[in-house]
């Protein structure tokens, strides 16, 4: 079997500021409904989250960038190589963490692994030795002579990271990796991903309806919804527009308030928890009061102008929820 | 202290093979897993019984003249590999059923395919591993009783006379694996249950031979043969043998079922062996 050095990424795609996937007005239908909608975007180096509700298009991206759906129109680059040109070449540097839960039936999980190497081109010595790596990496090392079959839905997402990483990508797609998984094997996958990001000079997409996985774990974000881009960009320019965030919540009539919040200038959206974030913008609360306080005592204004009781106001750091919120217009 | 192994992440240093030869690690690892199979090793060695019955033969012939009547001919080696048909249809549902519904249950067609590796080679590497198994209880058998035949008569004055078994063996062979192996191919394809899958594929071959055998008792006449799979097969195998064929259907025509037919198997694999199952 013919061996060949491990190719560096074209010179496009290793220069820092190069996206190291870009997508160019691409459309994306299955039958008649289209799940990607004349999508333009890139993806920086480093660990990029790729954010929206379910059904917004990103498992479709994804399955698009490995050239699984042909896209009806567009174009599409990965580490610099044209998608429809050259999807060989891409794969070979590519790693995929699918959604859905994916093995190979009968094997045990260093000989999946070792066998995902070997398809990904490893020599058969070295696809072992790497398998007996990465599944100590990724915590799976004790039960690495169980078969795949006998596993929990943890420790299959695990083998599946596993399976991603053994030869090496330059790139890995992560869809939805913390699905199904307890708290605590959560937060170990997002340890994982962060360190491959930050530590390890992998560079990820990690696709995640999870606001807190992505924030937690990438530098940028393309946010999607509706099978188009709703923002993307750095997540601390992104979260970052001069202005404030406090955490709210109040008693009477709500609707209301909230019309007159906006009418005011403030953004405001609901959260998990009984509690509304209101961004209030810079200098919209001015003349009132000392700097800290004048938009707390604009709010309070407000309230008592619609006679509601403010029974919560404290201020917050803007967070990715609140970019997604404004960037997909929820309320 | 230094750790004593860094269990950490570590960058690959070494060569990576050019894409293109995934097939043969699909091959060797399907070879692999079925031979591990006690049962299915045992199913192999029973298939070798008509060849020890035959080698008998050929040697009783050699060494006892009184026994001419057991005398090898062409004929012989057809019979041979009409023998090996039902151990060609277990074979083909016990190692062929599952090799792609096994990997559509697991959802290992996106690990697949995700890898430097094209779609046939995928449909190549499973191919090879039936194909090997189906070639290692047809062709390989027969040949080796060919072979048998000029050492225990110490001569190739029968192989002279029919050197066309080499390639009649060959080719009928071949015709038959490739079709069991497409066809196979293609319902495994169709399914996530293996099970289901050999149901489907001893029903296709059972009841095209029931709607044969009822056109037959209607009309009366062979010419109906091309509608059962395994009468096509005898009769294009009939011809290569240089036999008189057995049914009144025009060789031609069951070649050209035959061929259809795998044409459809490649058609169907094409359009279900893919990364994401697009339902619309």
């Amino acid at each position: 079997m013919l061996t060949t050095p491990v190719e560096s990424a074209p010179t496009s795609a290793t220069s820092p500021d190069a996206a190291v996937v870009s997508l160019d007005d691409v459309t994306v239908i299955y039958g008649k409904n289209p799940a990607l909608k004349e999508v333009s975007a890139r993806f920086a180096r480093g660990a990029v989250g790729l954010l929206g509700p379910n059904g917004a298009g990103k498992s479709t991206m994804l399955k698009a960038l490995l050239g699984f759906v042909k896209p009806e129109k567009g174009r599409m680059t990965v580490l610099g190589l044209d998608v429809a040109q050259r999807p060989m070449e891409i794969r070979a540097r590519l790693g995929y963490m699918p959604e859905t839960d994916a093995h190979i039936p009968g094997m045990n999980a260093v000989s999946f692994v070792a066998y995902c190497g070997q398809l990904a081109g490893l020599p058969a010595v070295d696809a072992m030795q790497r398998a007996h790596e990465v599944l100590y990496y990724v915590g799976l090392g004790e039960a690495r002579y169980r078969n795949v079959e006998t596993y929990s839905t943890g420790m299959k997402q695990r083998i599946k990271l596993a399976q991603a990483l053994v030869h090496d990508p330059d790139l890995l797609f992560l869809d939805e990796p913390t699905n199904g998984m307890d708290p605590k094997g959560r937060d170990e996958m997002l340890e994982l991903i962060r360190d491959l990001g930050h530590n390890k000079n992998v560079n990820l997409i990690l696709s995640s309806h999870l606001l807190p996985d992505v924030e937690f774990t990438c530098d940028h974000v393309v946010v999607m919804d509706k099978g188009q881009i709703a923002a993307q960009g750095p997540i601390d320019e992104l979260k970052g527009p001069a202005g404030r965030v406090f955490e709210l919540r109040v008693k009477g009539d709500l609707i209301a308030f909230i019309e007159e919040l906006r009418a005011a200038g403030m953004e405001c959206h609901s959260t998990d928890e009984d509690v509304m974030r209101v961004f209030v913008p810079s200098g919209l609360a001015s003349g009132v009061g000392a700097a800290g306080g004048r938009d707390q005592q604009a709010i309070f204004a407000l309230a008592s102008r619609h006679k509601v009781q403010v029974r919560h106001l404290r201020p917050s750091v803007p967070t990715l929820e609140d970019v997604f919120a404004k960037a997909v217009g929820q309320e | 202290m230094s750790p004593i192994h860094d269990q950490s992440y570590r960058r690959y240093r070494g060569g990576k093979a050019t894409p293109g030869s995934s097939w043969t690690v699909i091959a060797w690892a399907g070879l692999r897993a079925m031979f591990r199979k006690r049962a299915f090793m045992g199913l192999m060695l029973f298939a070798w019984l008509p060849f020890i019955v035959r080698a008998v033969q050929i040697y009783i012939a050699s060494n006892y003249p009184q026994a001419s009547m057991l005398t090898p001919t062409a004929q012989t080696f057809r019979e041979f590999l009409e023998q090996q048909d039902f151990f060609v249809f277990v074979v083909t549902i016990y190692a062929g059923a599952g090799l792609i519904a096994n990997d559509r249950r697991a959802n290992a067609l996106q690990i697949y395919l995700s890898k430097p590796l094209m779609r046939t080679e995928y449909i190549g590497g499973k191919a090879a591993i039936l194909f090997t198994f189906l070639m290692l209880v047809t062709w390989l058998p027969a040949m080796l009783l060919l072979l048998l035949q000029v050492m225990f008569a110490g001569s190739f004055t029968f192989l002279k006379a029919n050197l066309f078994l080499f390639p009649a063996i060959t080719v009928a062979s071949l015709l038959q694996v490739i079709l069991a192996t497409f066809t196979m191919l293609a319902l495994s394809s169709l399914s996530k249950s293996s099970r289901y899958v050999g149901i489907l594929y001893a029903g296709i071959i059972f009841f095209t031979a029931a709607i044969y055998a009822a056109m037959l008792a209607i009309t009366g006449s062979t010419s109906l043969s091309w509608l059962s799979l395994s009468s096509n097969l005898s009769q294009v195998v009939d011809v290569i043998f240089r036999l008189k064929p057995r049914y009144a259907t025009p060789w031609p025509v069951s070649l050209l079922v035959i061929a259809g037919l795998v044409a459809l198997s490649i058609s169907v694999l094409e359009r279900r062996v893919r990364g994401v199952e697009v339902v619309t």
